[in-house]
């Protein structure tokens, strides 16, 4: 088969695809467990997710992949075909095996090695449940009967066992069809044009069967024919020609001492070049047989109740580089537009109506083609989610406690890089929920909740950005204990006296971890902090609310593209720089008396009795050498990872603005402090800053890079 | 004359590995997602050989076979169904239901034109 | 191996000569792909002196290197009379700032010689050969040379 990239591609995309269907049908058979009410095409379609990836692995020769799915399918047959009851535990069971699938098709994907062991353990799993071990299941669900153990690869033909032959033979072959043969479709012809494909063929017809006119039946077969192959192949090869037909014909192969006799014998006739379909009769047309095809076996397969494939949308699929090549011109415009806008006002043209009518309405299609080219990346978070149900599954496990999972909003669209950067931090809160959150069963019942904890995972649109809620219906921030691990640890002072809100921020200073066993998931060190960074980087914000005894909710806000940014447009030292609006919490005029010296050309702004360190971003970038005038300049006031506060300092604020984000890196490199370029009205570049970088970089202590390495 | 095949298969993957194939084969390659997919389109492209897999939502290969056989006008058409299975009742099977030959899955470029050229005047 | 050595399999080459601080330097016409007026950069902070900063082209952010500077001659004053040959090496487009662009020329394979022993270490890593021509020296500038070094970090 012509393995192209293309097609691999294709396969694993389709792969991603069956998952998602498979995790959506065990999903949906879960939910049926109790009355028994799920539907056998659910089951029908789990099945045939897992057949067609072992269907797609087998051809590209992933013999893990092959043997896993096909002890999984094995399984599933049993189940649709009413042996195997879904219990829990055989869903449990289910459910593992289709992470691991998942896995499997994941290391493929990336040539990877997989680990053996756990796919091992989950096929003797599988095969223990009842069906007997390697049994291939049928085509159908009539597999009573015993077949042969699957073999991934190469079709089994006998001549591979045949001796080479020496020299040449002469074969014998009596055929003669059945009406059968023609109504499978087989027609003669092509059978004896590869037998002379086999060596030099002399073919004699018998038409001693043949009726009379007026008694013939048209589709009935009457011809025979005897053919006398000269070749170097075997007996078996030349019967594997009528593999097709066996059963449907009349078929004796022999191999006769000289080739020679057998001409002298036969009337020549050669291997006729006509289709012979015509050949046992003349048809007449709409005559019905009366026989059918042979089909009782069959069970007429009427359309099923369409599960869900009916109601496809059409779509097409695009290469992601175009894509790309698309988002980037339109950005184009958007800013030519912008261009446009300047001139004209420049110009002193702005008073002429019509121009400012039109203009305002390319200005407005230029978003509308934004917005449009922007939602082609979108995609459902429907694929992430499921990656998190999976997360519950394992995490539960681990903990040992029962948990439900339930999602809202699956079919949000979001960008897909937005997406792919958020698997890692959503994977930790959602451990996080399991782990720390939910409490165990015992202090469950004594509360009087159900035992089963429940996590809630919801995404939504709001107001041009996208929310993703985590919530547990768990105990809630224990506020007293945090605060005592916060002081004991040095993270705040001893005698500091918090709000719950600032103590819920807490749990977002590095290091910070509650359980007091370090666990399998959510120990390591590894805190909020780093998921709280994640986040920022995709310029989105993490919250806090929880509630004692009732539980909590992480809320995660985050813009609907990484293609462009809310950015304030600043002025530094004559460089006009883009600073992220998200990262902002406040812009300051301060006055002289705001103003400290703290040693040094340090200075800091009193914001609120909270002493801020003023960064000049001028000095940063290099640009002067002296800070500046602080009471003549702006101050934008930000907070970093680790709450701290920094102001930094502008010469002047332009503008508020969406940019379109250009990266430096592919024809630079990294700039630090710097995040991306833009292209502003004007036609120039502007950078955008990294403001946590900038901030972090401007201490001359500890480069930024280090502090994010000790997190 | 280019010979005209419709593959029916609900794999995306194995629907593009037909297609590429055998239009590198030189035929005439028309695909369809499933049975009744394929059925609709048989009027349509009017094909020299079907070519469907078993295995398929709303209508499976069987039948497609049963729906070609019984009712169509051009129900002598050669069809090969493809198997992942090479076991000998699941041959006998397929002949059974009115399959013209089958297609082992994996199977590689020269065995699919091999089984095409043994029912079809390729 | 240079890049222009693995361009070129054929016994001549084309080249586009310019000049820079009154030397004359040239590099493969494989790699120009286009000529530009200066226009005033955007300043990349923390660059080597040489980096002049960052320019738009049609949407695309390149960043733009005084060449005499690069060489180790005197550094540039930009101003509109300058030209930027902007370049494509591999999968970085960047702009050189010259000060003239003089011809295209074809030259024979066998007629670009070693760089002589007397110049400098610096200026031979950046030299893949002089041509003889109508008395004057061309330099033949090894473009992979001198890129700006990326400057890559693999951080979160």
């Amino acid at each position: 088969m012509t393995a192209t990239n293309d097609i691999r591609q294709t396969f694993f995309q389709e792969c991603d695809e069956l998952l998602e269907a498979l995790n959506d049908g065990l999903s949906e058979i879960d939910d049926g467990i109790e009355d028994s009410s799920f539907d056998l095409e659910t089951v029908n379609a789990v099945f045939r997710s897992v057949h067609s990836i072992k269907g797609g692995g087998a051809a590209f020769g992933l013999d893990a992949l092959v043997r896993f799915s096909h002890q999984f399918e094995t399984t599933l047959d049993e189940m649709r075909s009413g042996r195997l009851v879904p219990t829990i535990d055989v869903m449990k069971l289910c459910h593992r095996a289709a992470d691991h699938l998942s896995d499997l098709v994941g290391a493929a994907q990336e040539e990877a090695e997989v680990d053996e062991t756990a796919g091992a353990d989950l096929i003797a799993r599988m095969a223990a449940l009842g069906a007997p071990p390697g049994t291939a299941p049928g085509e159908d669900s009539a597999a009573t009967e015993p077949e042969l153990s699957f073999e991934p690869l190469g079709l089994p033909i006998d001549l591979a066992f045949d001796p080479a032959p020496i020299g040449s033979r002469t074969i014998k072959v009596e055929f003669s069809a059945t009406r059968q043969l023609y109504a499978n479709g087989n027609d003669p012809t092509y059978l004896f044009r590869e037998l002379s494909d086999l060596g030099n063929i002399i073919a004699r017809s018998d038409d001693t069967d043949l009726p009379s006119l007026e008694d013939l039946v048209w589709d009935e077969s009457y011809l025979g024919w005897t053919l006398t192959l000269e070749t170097e192949k075997s007996l078996e090869e030349v019967r594997e020609v009528f593999d097709f037909v066996e059963g449907l014909c009349h078929l004796d192969i022999s191999e006769v001492d000289d080739f020679s006799n057998q001409v002298a014998q036969t009337q020549a006739i050669g291997v006729p070049d006509a289709p012979l379909r015509e050949t046992p009769a003349s048809p007449t047309e709409d005559k019905v047989p009366s026989q059918s095809y042979g089909s009782s076996t069959i069970v007429a397969d009427q359309p099923k109740k369409a599960g869900g494939s009916s109601s496809k949308k059409s779509s097409v699929r695009v290469d992601l580089d175009l894509v790309d090549r698309l988002i980037n011109i339109v950005g184009e415009l958007v800013i030519n537009q912008s261009v446009l806008a300047q001139c004209v006002d420049d110009a002193g043209l702005t008073e002429r109506t019509e121009l400012a009518t039109s203009l305002n309405e390319f200005k407005n299609l230029a978003r509308d083609i934004q917005e449009a080219v922007m939602s082609i990346q979108a995609q459902s978070v429907k694929p992430l989610f499921q990656r998190m149900a999976r997360i519950v599954r394992e995490a539960s496990d681990i903990a040992g406690k029962t948990v439900r999972l339930e999602t809202i909003g699956e079919a949000t669209e979001v960008d897909k890089t937005v997406i792919e950067r958020l698997v890692d931090p959503l994977t930790h809160m959602i451990r996080n929920s399991v782990d720390h959150g939910l409490e165990g069963a015992d202090t469950r019942r004594a509360a009087g909740k159900p035992e089963t904890g429940c996590i809630t995972l919801s995404a939504a649109h709001r107001s041009g950005r996208v929310i993703i809620e985590i919530s547990d219906d768990g105990a809630g921030i224990n506020r007293p204990k945090v605060l005592d691990i916060a002081k004991s640890k040095g993270l705040v002072p001893r005698d500091a006296v918090l709000t719950d809100a600032e103590i819920d921020k807490l749990l977002f200073l590095p290091g910070f971890s509650t359980a007091r066993e370090v666990t399998d998931l959510s120990g390591r060190g590894v805190g909020m902090d780093v998921v709280r960074s994640a986040i920022q980087k995709l310029g989105g914000r993490v919250n806090v609310m929880s509630s004692p005894g009732k539980g909590t909710t992480m809320s995660i806000s985050l813009p609907l593209t990484l293609a462009v940014l809310d950015g304030m447009v600043v002025d530094v030292c004559g460089q006009t720089m883009v600073v992220p609006i998200t990262a902002i919490i406040e812009t300051l005029r301060p006055t002289k008396e705001d103003i400290h010296a703290l040693g040094g050309q340090n200075l800091v702004v009193s914001v609120r009795e909270k002493f801020v360190p003023i960064i000049d971003l001028g000095t940063v970038f290099g640009h002067r050498n002296e800070p500046g005038d602080v009471t003549d300049m702006v101050l934008l006031l930000i907070e970093s990872d680790q709450q701290q506060n920094w102001a930094l300092a502008v010469d002047r604020i332009y503008d508020q603005r969406q940019v379109v984000i250009k990266g430096l890196e592919g024809n630079y490199g990294r700039v630090p402090g710097v995040a991306a370029a833009t292209i502003l009205g004007d036609g120039k570049i502007a950078l955008i800053i990294d403001p946590e970088e900038t901030a972090e970089g401007a201490r001359p202590v500890v480069p930024s890079s280090m502090m994010l390495d000790e997190v | 004359m280019t010979l005209r095949i419709l593959a029916i298969d609900d794999s995306r993957t194995i629907r593009e590995m037909l297609r590429i194939t055998l239009t590198t084969a030189g035929f005439d390659v028309h695909v369809a997602e499933d049975g009744i997919d394929g059925i609709e389109m048989l009027e349509e492209v009017s094909p020299d050989v079907v070519i469907t897999d078993i295995n398929m939502p709303r209508m499976d290969g069987f039948g497609v076979i049963n729906s070609i056989r019984k009712n169509r006008s051009d129900r002598a058409i050669p069809i090969l169904v493809l198997t992942t299975e090479s076991a000998n009742d699941l041959k006998q099977r397929a002949r059974e239901s009115g399959a013209t030959g089958w297609i082992v899955k994996p199977f590689d470029d020269a065995k699919l034109i091999s089984a095409i050229r043994r029912i079809a005047a390729a | 191996m240079t890049a222009t050595a693995e361009i070129f399999q054929s016994d001549t080459r084309e080249l586009v000569t310019f000049r820079v601080d009154e030397q004359d330097f040239c590099v493969d016409i494989m790699a120009v792909r286009e000529i530009r007026g200066w226009t005033p950069a955007t300043i990349l902070p923390h660059a080597p002196p040489y980096v002049l900063g960052v320019i738009n082209l049609r949407g695309t952010v390149v960043p733009i290197v005084d060449l005499a500077s690069r060489l180790g001659l005197p550094p540039s004053v930009p101003d509109p009379r300058h030209v930027i040959v902007i370049t494509v090496v591999g999968p970085q487009t960047v702009g050189f700032l010259v000060s003239a662009v003089s011809d295209i020329m074809s030259v024979s394979r066998q007629s670009i010689q070693p760089t002589p022993d007397i110049t400098s270490e610096s200026t031979r890593a950046f030299i893949e050969g002089v041509i003889a021509t109508e008395q004057r020296m061309l330099r033949v500038i090894d473009i992979k040379a001198v890129l700006p070094p990326a400057f890559k970090e693999d951080e979160g």
